[in-house]
């Protein structure tokens, strides 16, 4: 690991000021040090955000949860009210990483996780999002667990979190803190960019733009699951990972809103998929027609090639499943 | 950078590269040997301890960052001629054969029986509102951070079984 100036933030604010004179910010650090021992990140300043006040879960005036940054990612997936009202959330939680890792893993630290790309982590290998402008590796290599959507010819690095899966389904908005103090609110969508030329660059967030907390809306009715599908039971990244939430009414769909994982750079929800589903009755046809258009851009790179017709199984018996009860 | 642990009980200042990590300060500095280093990146879970009651991978965090917490290792957990029930379940039941992991396995168990016990659910719990029971299906899934190389793992569940049965 490369030598590093260490430093306590006392408060948001000057985390804030002291990570935009070129620190980075540590929470969990579960990622970030493992980066750091490959020196594929090599922060010179690390400023540890553990004592500031954002590791509380708090009810908003509307009925939803805001969750600060720091709240880890056992005690939000155990937080009775997450596990009442926004299930799919709690089950990602849970689906993701091993028990020792959500004890340290935070909020604000998974939604800024690396991908798990070999060649990002592989120092002797090109890689444009590690060294911009050396080549993408991925592409024509061991490319299993990558991307088959959003991808770039610079990049096909998937986002490795099963947390943002589910809260880009149940609509999550992240709220940061800048240098100059002032705030603002990015839906999980506009938090992440997606690889085009710039693979190094991930996010919207400016430097030493801190997230202080993602807030969840209000409970909406309907069936909840997270299902994800890997290499083993437990302790995996998923190869394909669907958060659902599904409402019925008098034998149609009502509301479907879905999120993947393990497809794509970000988050993946596509807008098109949920209006066909909406106001229709589930069927084998229409399922198979709403992962027609969720993978109909889709692009396979070889050893991922088979990302395509799972993702295509997984939602169907996703969808299966959140509408079982209409079709009895 | 100065750092003040507890670690099983006793008081601990270290003056520290902020490079150290809390195992390699175990490890190296406290003559700690029992959290062993088995991968050094999260997977094996070999170097698990408990910090403030909590299990984590010793190897993922820096000393530097646990300024003031309680620490405790398998050395705080039990020693020969006062064994933990985990410990004696570990030994009656045949849970290990090089036992390499077996620092780890028993610290992550000891901390995963309490959550257990404070009704945290799992991957494989069903109803998220139910007290989890203590299937060898949500043993399985709750010590999924533990790898043993000598696949152990029938009877490692076994021993967690055991001497959770005895604790109740």
């Amino acid at each position: 690991m490369r030598p590093f100036d260490y430093t306590r933030a006392e408060n948001t604010e000057a985390a804030a000021r002291q990570a935009a004179s070129g620190g980075t910010f540590i929470a969990g650090g579960t990622n970030l040090l493992d980066l750091m021992k490959l020196e594929v990140m090599t922060p010179e300043a690390l400023i540890d955000i553990n004592r500031l006040d954002l590791g509380e879960i708090e009810e908003t005036e509307d009925g939803g949860l805001r969750i600060g940054a720091l709240v880890t990612n056992s005690d939000l997936a155990n937080d009775a009210r997450l596990r009442k009202g926004w299930p799919v959330l709690s089950r990602a939680l849970l689906a993701g990483a091993s028990g020792q890792l959500r004890n340290k893993a935070t909020t604000g630290g998974n939604l800024l996780q690396r991908t798990r790309c070999l060649y990002f982590y592989d120092r002797a290998m090109p890689c444009n999002k590690r060294a911009p402008g050396t080549g993408c590796s991925a592409k024509e290599g061991f490319n299993r667990i990558l991307a088959v959507l959003g991808t770039s010819e610079h990049c096909i690095a998937t986002h490795p979190s099963d947390m943002a899966v589910a809260m880009r389904a149940l609509g999550a908005e992240v709220e940061t803190l800048k240098e100059d103090r002032s705030t603002r609110r990015l839906k999980l969508d506009e938090l992440y960019l997606l690889p085009g030329e710039r693979p190094d660059q991930e996010t919207v967030l400016k430097p030493g733009e801190l997230i202080t907390a993602v807030v969840l809306p209000a409970p909406v009715t309907g069936k909840q699951t997270y299902r994800k599908v890997r290499d083993r039971a437990s302790y995996a990244f998923a190869l394909v990972s669907v958060a659902g939430i599904v409402e019925m009414e008098d034998g149609r769909i009502t509301r479907a809103d879905l999120a993947f994982g393990g497809l794509a750079p970000k988050p993946w929800r596509n807008a098109e998929v949920e209006d066909l589903l909406t106001g229709n009755a589930p069927s084998e046809d229409l399922f198979n027609r709403a992962a027609d258009l969720l993978l109909a851009e889709a692009k396979g790179y070889g050893a991922n090639d088979f990302k395509i017709p799972l993702a295509r199984r997984t939602l169907m018996s996703v969808l299966n499943e959140l509408t079982a009860e209409a079709q009895q | 950078m100065e750092t003040n642990l507890t670690i099983n009980g006793t008081k601990h200042r270290l003056d520290l590269d902020p490079r150290t990590t809390l195992l390699d300060a175990l490890r190296h500095h406290l003559g700690l040997t029992g959290s062993k280093k088995g991968c050094d990146h999260g997977q094996c879970g070999a170097c698990t301890v408990m910090v403030n009651g909590r299990r984590i991978n010793a190897c993922l965090t820096l000393a530097c960052m646990h300024d003031g917490d309680e620490v405790t290792t398998i050395e705080g957990i039990g020693a020969l001629g006062n064994l933990s029930p985990l410990q004696e379940a570990f030994v009656s039941e045949d849970g290990f054969q090089c036992g390499y992991c077996t620092p780890g396995q028993i610290c992550s168990a000891t901390a995963m029986l309490k959550e257990i016990a404070e009704g945290w659910p799992s991957h494989v719990t069903n109803d998220l509102s139910s007290k989890p029971a203590l299937t060898t299906e949500e043993i399985s899934e709750r010590m999924s951070g533990n790898l043993c190389r000598c696949s152990a793992y029938p009877n490692i569940v076994e021993a967690i079984r055991k001497a959770a049965g005895e604790s109740a």
